[in-house]
């Protein structure tokens, strides 16, 4: 295979926002996160756990709240808005102003009908979901102090509503207060300090559990307004409830980074009345655990910290298979790193600014395991900082170098790079109107076209030159399907663009003659990457189960290879990995070398060599190296894996050859994060 | 041995942009031990309760003005003073809360600084050298101030010191890159001129300490180069002439520090006393090039004392009030308790027994609450107070003896009257002299003993040994003694704590232990601690073997444990892991293993043991030896128990000493097969051990390499 120049490059500071709060659609798996920065990202749980969309953040939005109605998408934060999401454009759809102050929390009726909103003011405000929108109906009874936290009966006829020192059950009907839980503070010094009752969940049999800032999680009978146990789970603060659908588990977040699980059960075997008794104890997080969904298998958390986990409940699936794998999820399923193979540039995507660098220079050569000496160190060109309040969701760099753009929900920004001696950089002040909200941008590889996806899986095609940039076509599609273009992809002939969407299509288009081209077929699983080889023209997709297909855009049908590859079947150790690939370049040299990375490795497909034997070592590059010359070629198959670089942003063939390896250690990450809770030891 | 405990954080630091001062300009000790006034170099001045670790008040000048001199506390008339821009002085209560409403008076000249000593006045130093009383100062503050120091000379340091009620300054300067040092007195007023010697060119002195003993002044300074001498000055037979020619300073090197690679930069010397020297920024000698340790150095021996590592940048600044050690570094300003006991050359050289004792009763960082509530005074802790009035109290019909009454009486009295005597003595005395004492009551009791055979005072016995002043050369007799009495308990004692039993002793205790009849050796009771190790040993095995958290071993484990063991097993059964010898008689010889001895003495003495000592001896050796290295046996923390290593040293020395009795003795056949077969499964694991190692070291290499910085430009190959 050979050797490789490698630019190890860890100067990209991506560093990812805290998990405020979640929320999980059993009907359709979707895991809705929000992060402190305001971004909401969907998972579908059902695909591997695959992010397929992201909206980006905006500043001071500071969602707070998460509720899912139907397939539609609410959110409340400290700014005083109830906010529904478009899904199929990725932004926020409209905002409502609730007039009670910041809102801490939101939460629907079990029909659906209703959201009620718990506000600063001490106010629970119920609005009426009705189509394209929502309306303001009542206030419950006001009370003194803000409402925390707030859950709906199953019946829909009361509401918990959590406040500091108390629980307050509504009549949603009348908006009386039935019923006032008081909670008791915490014992020794901050008795004096008022409890905060975080979270409460309000169970079909009247049963409500309360997590609070003493760190008590409490069982309340409803009917009675009785407690009914209390247990002590942590020093500091319960954050979070979760109740599972069949309410017979609820799990609890603290912030101590532990999350604990409750269970009905009854406590000896043959006893017939059930209790809530505390069972297991997980502890993924090293932060504060503010963001807890109850699946029915799984236990996913997220917290300050930033990562995802998906914790199996191992009474729930099948062990020792994939299924029970802890998953945790630090990075995003998309590139944030462009990368220019002619100029050796790269572009770094922030929420609030792009880097554009460029690659250091090495003079020398080495053998094997060498680091050459550095003779230019990389610099920073650019740091070109975003306007507006909204982040920006998706940039691009030319091939060349010459053209920078981005957008945010709001506006797309085109720049002119121009390298002489010093740098200038130049907006390119009148964009055509039809570029105005994008969720991807591409440059064709002669840098003379931009292609941007916009609502509706439509494509905008523009021309740019130094003169102008002009509105040239919108390439559209006829499934119908409206979920937005994720991948975009240009061969390097200027002849094809292929897109992909969260349906899963991938769709080809002629350029030439500004048509749809074909579609490849449907495969269950979204496509994590895509790019159309530079010599064969065929197309390369990788998708969230870690399948890989091979389409011919000429022959408009899978390659020979493709097939061989699905006969044979991909190693299970392949198949199990849990980070999709998420970015594809080729060798230019050798058109057979097919390049694709993950978070932990990036591998190098030889098309010209067999797949490997369903019992072959998948990872052999050690029993290759200790193998003499002449027995290597008995023993290689087409996948080359290189782990030595860990938590890959990018991995990308520049055009010298060299290979370009953005690593973002996860340990540099969570070194940055601020300190946990500090736990008591003695005497300190 | 000097020792530093545990510092604990006074207050945060906010050092300047580059790190280049801590920020913190002085501290002073303010009314008592207690409490320091901390200056910034900028406008801050604050008062802090050093054991509460926390201010009590704390001043600051308007935002524009600059405090350029610590302040300092006038304990006569309880007031501050400090100096503002060079030339304004200003004094102020504790209770004043503004200071720019106290009282302030400018002066003509620029201000060096104000020193105050405890009790005494505070003095002006001008920054040309002029010296002047602060009251006198203040009754004219634009009186003119003379310049003392040449055109181009300037102070670098300056102190004040109280020698016999006389207050003397003094102050070192700098003069085209020469230094001086001058001695003025105060009332009547002379000064005397010194010139240093130079060191190699270009070096100055990077910090000075002065103490005063012995009627002399000693002054201690350190170069860049890791020296640092001492130069002593007479307080007397000054001021006749007035110093206008420099005298030369004598000087002699006190200590040659290690300073690594380049020179000293950020570094400081400090007498603590007159043997111990506090060194902060210079090198630890064995942890590498590192500057920021805190270490005291003993200038007798030349041996460091104790070190500790300070995070964060070292700035060169140390102070010391009341045993305790100031240090700014990093962003911390941290306080070390010190203690720098009376050295000899036997605790320098780590032989005294006492050491360890002593560092098991550190002084508390922790504050305690007598401290706090009633100050210094209740320093003895509470405990031993109580224990000491509840003693006295039930001795209360016992006058207090000194210590040739008990000796008296010890001759004569009854064993009861002795033991109450004695125990009334111990509590009464300190335990520094005791130790004269304590021998000579040893002696007494036991000579009386030894006339006497009727007499004989165990529990006594015991609690001088216990008081750990006695060794055996103070008092030969007493652990024949103790044989002869079968007082084992007190032998036990002895061979604990005795650090210099010959090995004839040592042997004849070996041969008493081992022929002492198990049912005997049961009835006597013993050190818990020993009893407890021991018995934990015994039940383990008959216990199930390797059973842990309920967790038993798969049994592929427990057949390559059987394979390592068969060859012993073959010969002796299952009988084999029993111990040969009873509980106690077991713990009496562990004591003997724990003993320190030299081979070539012991050796001849060994040979007097019988054939059939020898072999329970060994035997019990094999069973100590299968005991520690199965199941990875996890030496009890906090037991006394006798290592590996000992266990093994002793079985080499009984083989050498009786080889050919064994080799003739059929019954020893077995035990030394076993003994050879254990031998050779550890060379068998050392081999292999061997083995691995390159592996291991190419390990560490690849670690090595890890560092991996922002960027770099890598070659990998791909098969």
């Amino acid at each position: 295979m050979g050797e490789f120049k490698v630019h190890r490059v860890r100067f990209f500071d991506y560093m990812p926002s805290a998990i405020r709060t979640m929320a999980f659609n059993s009907q359709t798996e979707r895991l809705a996160v929000a992060r402190a920065d305001g971004a909401v990202e969907i998972f579908n749980f059902n695909d591997n756990f695959f992010q397929e969309k992201v909206i980006p953040g905006q500043d001071g939005r500071a969602t707070e709240a998460l509720c899912w109605v139907g397939h539609r998408l609410f959110s409340a934060g400290l700014n005083g808005e109830i906010t529904e999401y478009d899904l199929e454009n990725l932004r926020p759809q409209y905002t409502v102003d609730a007039y009670g102050g910041p809102i801490w929390t939101i939460s629907s009726n079990s029909q659906g009908t209703q959201l009620a909103v718990g506000c600063e003011d001490g106010t629970v405000k119920i609005f009426a979901i009705l189509e394209e929108r929502i309306q303001f109906q009542r206030n419950l009874n006001r009370h003194k102090g803000r409402i925390i936290s707030l859950c709906w009966h199953p019946s829909s006829a009361q509401i918990a509503a959590g406040m500091t020192d108390m629980i307050t059950i509504f009549d949603a009907e009348t908006g009386h207060a039935t019923r006032r839980l008081l909670v008791d503070r915490a014992m020794g010094a901050s008795k004096n300090k008022e409890v905060v009752v975080w979270s409460v969940g309000y169970l079909s049999d009247h049963t409500i559990i309360s997590g609070d800032s003493a760190g008590k999680v409490q069982i309340w009978n409803g009917l009675t307004g009785t407690l009914v146990r209390t247990y002590l789970v942590t020093k500091w603060d319960v954050l979070v409830l979760s109740v599972s659908k069949d309410e017979s588990s609820v799990i609890a977040g603290t912030s101590e980074g532990t999350v604990i699980q409750f269970q009905f059960i009854s406590s000896t075997v043959d006893q017939h009345d059930k209790e809530w008794v505390r069972t297991r104890t997980f502890r993924n997080h090293s932060h504060d655990v503010s963001a807890l969904a109850h699946t029915d298998t799984a236990v996913v958390s997220g917290g300050m910290d930033t990562q995802l986990v998906v914790r199996p409940l191992l009474d729930k699936v099948e062990k020792n298979t994939q299924e029970s794998a802890l998953r945790k999820i630090a990075f995003p399923h998309r590139s944030l790193v462009g990368c220019a193979k002619k100029a050796g540039l790269l572009l770094f995507q922030f929420p609030d600014h792009l880097e554009l660098w460029k690659l250091g220079e090495s003079e020398g050569h080495g053998k094997p395991g060498d680091r050459l000496p550095v003779k230019r160190k990389p610099e920073k060109l650019i740091e070109l900082k975003r306007k507006g309040e909204d982040h920006i969701c998706c940039s691009a760099l030319s091939a060349c170098g010459g053209w920078l753009a981005y957008s945010t929900v709001s506006s797309v920004r085109l720049y002119r790079i121009q390298y002489n001696n010093t740098i200038s950089i130049n907006k390119v002040s009148k964009l055509p109107k039809e570029l105005r909200s994008v969720h991807q941008l591409c440059f064709s590889s002669d840098s003379s076209k931009l292609f941007a996806s916009s609502c509706q899986s439509s494509v905008i095609v523009v021309a740019v030159s130094q003169q102008e940039c002009r509105y040239l076509h919108t390439l559209k599609h006829k499934t119908g399907s409206r979920q937005p273009v994720h991948l975009l992809c240009a061969s390097d002939d200027g002849k094809w663009l292929a897109t992909a969407n969260t349906d899963c299509e991938i769709h080809i288009y002629n350029l030439h003659k500004m048509k749809l081209h074909c579609m490849v077929p449907v495969y269950n699983s979204c496509p994590t990457t895509i790019a159309i080889h530079p010599v064969t023209n065929n197309l390369i997709s990788v998708h969230a189960d870690q399948q890989i297909f091979e389409f011919s855009l000429v022959q408009k049908e899978y390659t020979q290879w493709s097939r061989r590859l699905q006969t044979q079947g991909l190693l299970s150790l392949w198949l199990e990995r849990d980070t999709p690939i998420t970015h594809i370049t080729f060798n230019p040299k050798n058109p057979d070398h097919i390049i694709l990375h993950d978070t932990y490795m990036f591998c190098i497909i030889d098309q010209s060599l067999p797949f490997p034997e369903l019992n072959a070592v998948l990872w052999n590059q050690m029993i290759l190296k200790s193998l003499p010359v002449s027995q290597r070629i008995g023993q290689s198959h087409a996948f080359k894996i290189c782990k030595s670089f860990q938590h890959l942003m990018c991995v990308s063939l520049l055009e010298d050859l060299s290979l370009v390896v953005v690593e973002r250690p996860l340990l540099d990450i969570m070194s940055q994060l601020p300190a946990p809770v500090r736990q008591k030891k003695f005497a300190t | 041995m000097a020792a530093l405990y545990e510092g604990y954080t006074l207050c945060g630091l906010v050092p300047d942009q580059n790190l280049s001062s801590s920020g913190i300009q002085g501290i002073e000790e303010e009314r008592d031990r207690d409490h320091v006034v901390v200056t910034d170099s900028t406008r801050l001045v604050t008062l802090y309760k050093v054991s509460d670790q926390k201010p009590l008040g704390s001043w600051t000048v308007k935002q524009g003005q600059k405090l350029t001199c610590p302040a300092v506390f006038n304990s006569q008339t309880n007031e501050y003073v400090a100096v503002t821009d060079n030339k304004v002085i200003r004094i102020w209560k504790e209770d004043d809360i503004l200071l720019d409403k106290a009282f302030k008076a400018t002066v003509s000249s620029d201000v060096w600084k104000v020193h105050c000593t405890h009790g005494g006045e505070p003095v002006v130093l001008f920054q040309r050298g002029a010296v002047r009383l602060l009251d006198s100062l203040l009754a004219a503050p634009q009186q003119p101030i003379e310049e003392v120091l040449a055109q181009e000379e300037a102070i670098r340091w300056s102190t004040i010191i109280v020698a016999e009620t006389q207050q003397f300054i003094i102050i070192t300067t700098e003069q085209k890159g020469e230094h001086f040092l001058y001695l003025q007195r105060l009332n009547p007023n002379s000064v005397q001129r010194y010139r240093l010697e130079r060191e190699e060119p270009g070096l100055s002195p990077l910090s000075f300490s002065a103490t005063y003993r012995d009627k002399h002044i000693c002054l201690l300074y350190l170069y860049p180069n890791g020296h640092v001498y001492q130069s002593v000055l007479s307080v007397r037979g000054l001021g006749t002439e007035e110093g206008v020619q420099a005298l030369p300073l004598p000087r002699s090197l006190l200590l040659g520090l290690p300073v690594g690679d380049g020179q000293l930069e950020a570094a400081s010397a400090m007498a603590l006393d007159e043997a111990h020297v506090a060194v902060v920024g210079v090198p630890h000698p064995s942890a590498g090039g590192g500057k920021d340790f805190l270490c005291i150095w003993n200038t007798n021996f030349q041996t460091l004392q104790a070190g500790k590592e300070m995070a964060g940048k070292i700035y060169g600044q140390l102070w010391s009030y009341s045993n305790k050690v100031f240090i700014p570094h990093g962003k911390t300003l941290s306080i070390i308790p010190f203690e720098c006991p009376k050295s000899s050359l036997a605790s320098a050289l780590g032989k005294l027994k006492h050491t360890k004792t002593e560092e098991s009763k550190t002084p508390n960082s922790v504050p305690s609450w007598n401290n706090i509530l009633h100050g210094e005074k209740a320093q003895p802790s509470k405990s031993a107070e109580t224990r000491r009035t509840r003693t006295t109290r039930k001795s209360q019909s016992t006058t207090n003896l000194t210590t040739d009454q008990v000796l008296e009486l010890i001759k004569t009295a009854p064993v009861e009257e002795i033991q109450k005597e004695v125990e009334g003595f111990l509590t009464r005395a300190e335990f520094q002299d005791l130790q004269p004492s304590v021998g000579q009551l040893a002696l007494t009791l036991v000579s009386r003993s030894l006339a006497d055979p009727a007499f004989y005072s165990s529990s006594t016995l015991a609690q001088l040994v216990h008081t750990r002043c006695l060794c055996h050369s103070v008092c030969p007799d007493l652990v024949l003694l103790a044989l002869e009495k079968k007082d084992y308990f007190l032998c036990q004692l002895c061979l604990q704590f005795f650090p210099d039993i010959p090995e004839a002793v040592t042997c004849a205790c070996l041969k008493a232990f081992i022929s002492i009849p198990d049912v005997d050796a049961e009835k006597v009771s013993l050190e818990p601690d020993s009893v407890e190790f021991m018995e934990n040993l015994i039940t383990r095995d008959r216990a199930e073997a390797g059973l842990q958290n309920g967790f038993s071993p798969t049994s592929s484990v427990v057949n390559d444990r059987q394979t390592r063991a068969e060859d012993v097993k073959k010969v002796s059964g299952p009988s084999q892991l029993s111990c040969p010898v009873g509980l106690h008689k077991a713990v009496l010889i562990n004591e003997i293993l724990q003993t320190p001895y030299s081979d070539t003495f012991l050796l001849p003495h060994l040979k007097d043991l019988s054939s059939q000592h020898v072999m329970l001896f060994l035997q019990y050796l094999q069973f100590l030896c299968l005991k520690y290295s199965q199941d990875a046996f996890p030496q009890m923390e906090g037991f006394r128990s006798p290592s590996l290593s000992q266990i093994m040293d002793w079985v080499c020395l009984l083989l050498d000493a009786h080889f050919t009795v064994l080799v003739m003795t059929p019954e020893a056949k077995g035990l030394l097969l076993n003994l050879h077969s254990f031998v050779k499964s550890q060379v068998r694991l050392v081999s292999e051990l061997g083995k691995i190692e390159g592996s291991l070291q190419e390990l560490r290499k690849m670690k090595a390499k890890e560092s991996i910085g922002q960027y770099s430009i890598e070659i990998i190959e791909l098969f």
